[in-house]
């Protein structure tokens, strides 16, 4: 079997004397989409910083496509694409202008670029708004442009942090198709405190409390630890407290 | 150089690089025609006006460079361009190049300043070609130390009133209070104050001397504030 598209290796982060991620590891493979599930202040967004190259590990490292995270980050970062929790982009850019930039930073230029900004704007329905400065769209659209941009190089491991945070009904269900469509080739890992949507678009759930992995597994499997995905997420993540 | 045409653009996408422009511009020509006595000295050099931009880039400069990482953390967007498939020091270098051509422009755009001294007399041009090299080397200088600053924090005005106060330290230097008064106690430090001036050096270019180790100086100075900077950016980003 092909080697796992992202592989997190005893990932640990501590900050002083607090430790926010403690000994994590796991593995995705293609056609994975792996819910990230936790409380707030779990460690969720810090490991995904961490497998994003943003954070580097206190101890423990972890790859995607086989590149080391800590020792090849250029290499590895080529293969991901991430949205940083908040969907971060610089305001007074317009959406096309913004995507621009992320597919020259990739390395696209001429007429490649201009095709991979308007294929990626066409997947997450932004052309209406491509000439607009980002500052002036709706929290919906600005969440968009950060999707885009992850999407931007058709990368092979996708890591979102909270795509759906701050999207209406009918936003969430265009974001939750667009996974969808893009699953079966693709590793993704999806960070969220929804836990319908785990339901809905994820083919396994992986539950974080106090920096540690708490469970593992489908969602149905979840599911049937008690009597709904609620109470057995609560009581996992009380054990761990 | 991806992050600095973003850069670049990204000052001419806001009033900032309007206002700093005009005001260069317009303290730069009015100090230069008032108190330097551009007229009264009846030479035709730009002796006045190199002598004010040392002074005028203490705190336009800061105002260029504050918000070059202090704005990407507090958008979050640090996130977003460190997990570019870019090496850090592209990052480092490309803000840093932003900002240097932001300054070559506005210096440029004194061109009347070149063409009045022409007219009026025969300027020896070659010593104000030197005097505007010597100008992009201090705004160089500057502008390493304020990127650095930028990035130990998160609040521009605390990136600004710091960097003010470090281009301060390196300006100062070399003024006759300070070296009178580090002379009389302890020697070397005057020594070494006289070496680490910025306006010293200046004063050299403007002279229409190009020094080897004047340039290799400014060269040096900026890598040392780049390489700071890099530092800063790599153990500040996780906060």
């Amino acid at each position: 079997m092909d080697a796992p598209h992202i592989e997190i290796d005893r990932l640990t982060k501590r900050f002083g004397a607090f430790t926010a991620v403690d000994d994590v590891t796991f593995t995705v493979r293609a056609g994975e989409v792996l819910g990230f599930l936790g409380p707030n202040g779990a460690g969720k967004s810090t490991t995904m910083k961490m497998l994003a190259g943003f954070v580097t590990p206190t101890a423990g490292t972890a790859r995607i496509m086989g590149e080391d995270v800590v020792e090849r980050p250029v290499q590895a970062k080529r293969h991901l694409g991430f949205l940083p929790e908040g969907a971060p982009t610089y305001p007074e850019m317009t959406v096309q202008g913004f995507l621009a930039f992320t597919a020259r930073a990739r390395g696209y230029r001429g007429s490649e670029a201009a095709d991979r900004v308007h294929d990626a704007m066409r997947m997450t329905q932004l052309e209406e708004v491509r000439l607009q400065p980002i500052e002036t769209l709706s929290k919906g659209f600005k969440r968009r442009v950060g999707l885009a941009q992850a999407l931007l190089h058709d990368p092979p491991v996708l890591v979102l942090d909270e795509p759906t945070d701050g999207l209406d009904p009918n936003q969430k269900h265009e974001v939750r198709n667009l996974i969808a469509r893009m699953a079966p080739s693709k590793a993704m890992i999806i960070s969220t405190h929804i836990l319908e949507e785990v339901g809905a678009v994820c083919t396994r759930a992986i539950v974080i409390a106090r920096g540690r992995v708490v469970a593992d597994a489908t969602p149905a499997e979840l599911a049937q630890r008690g009597p709904d995905l609620d109470t057995v997420f609560r009581e996992l993540t009380r054990e761990a407290a | 150089m991806t992050v600095a045409r973003r850069e670049l653009a990204s000052y001419f996408a806001t009033p900032v690089a309007y206002v700093f422009i005009v005001i260069f511009l317009v303290m730069s020509g009015a100090l230069t025609f008032t108190v330097g006595g551009f007229f009264a000295r009846g030479t035709a050099d730009l002796q006045p006006f190199f002598a004010f931009v040392p002074w005028l880039f203490l705190f336009l400069v800061p105002a260029i460079t504050m918000r070059l990482w202090a704005e990407e953390r507090r958008l979050g967007t640090i996130e977003l361009l460190l997990t570019l498939p870019i090496a850090q020091w592209q990052a480092v270098l490309g803000k840093f190049l932003a900002a240097w051509a932001f300054c070559a422009i506005a210096l440029a755009l004194t061109f009347p300043l070149i063409i009045t001294v022409n007219v009026l007399g025969d300027p020896d041009n070659g010593v104000i070609a030197a005097g505007y090299l010597g100008c992009l080397m201090v705004a160089g200088a500057y502008l390493a130390i304020g990127v650095a600053i930028s990035a130990l924090t998160k609040n521009q005005v605390i990136a600004f009133v710091l960097a003010v106060a470090v281009c301060f330290l390196f300006a100062a230097a070399g003024s006759p209070v300070v070296i009178e008064f580090l002379s009389r106690n302890t020697p070397v430090l005057a020594e070494i104050a006289r070496g680490l001036s910025v306006t010293d050096r200046l004063a050299a270019f403007s002279r229409g001397v190009i020094a080897l180790r004047d340039v290799i100086f400014f060269i040096s100075f900026i890598g040392v504030w780049l390489f700071a900077n890099a530092i800063a950016v790599d153990l500040r980003k996780a906060d």
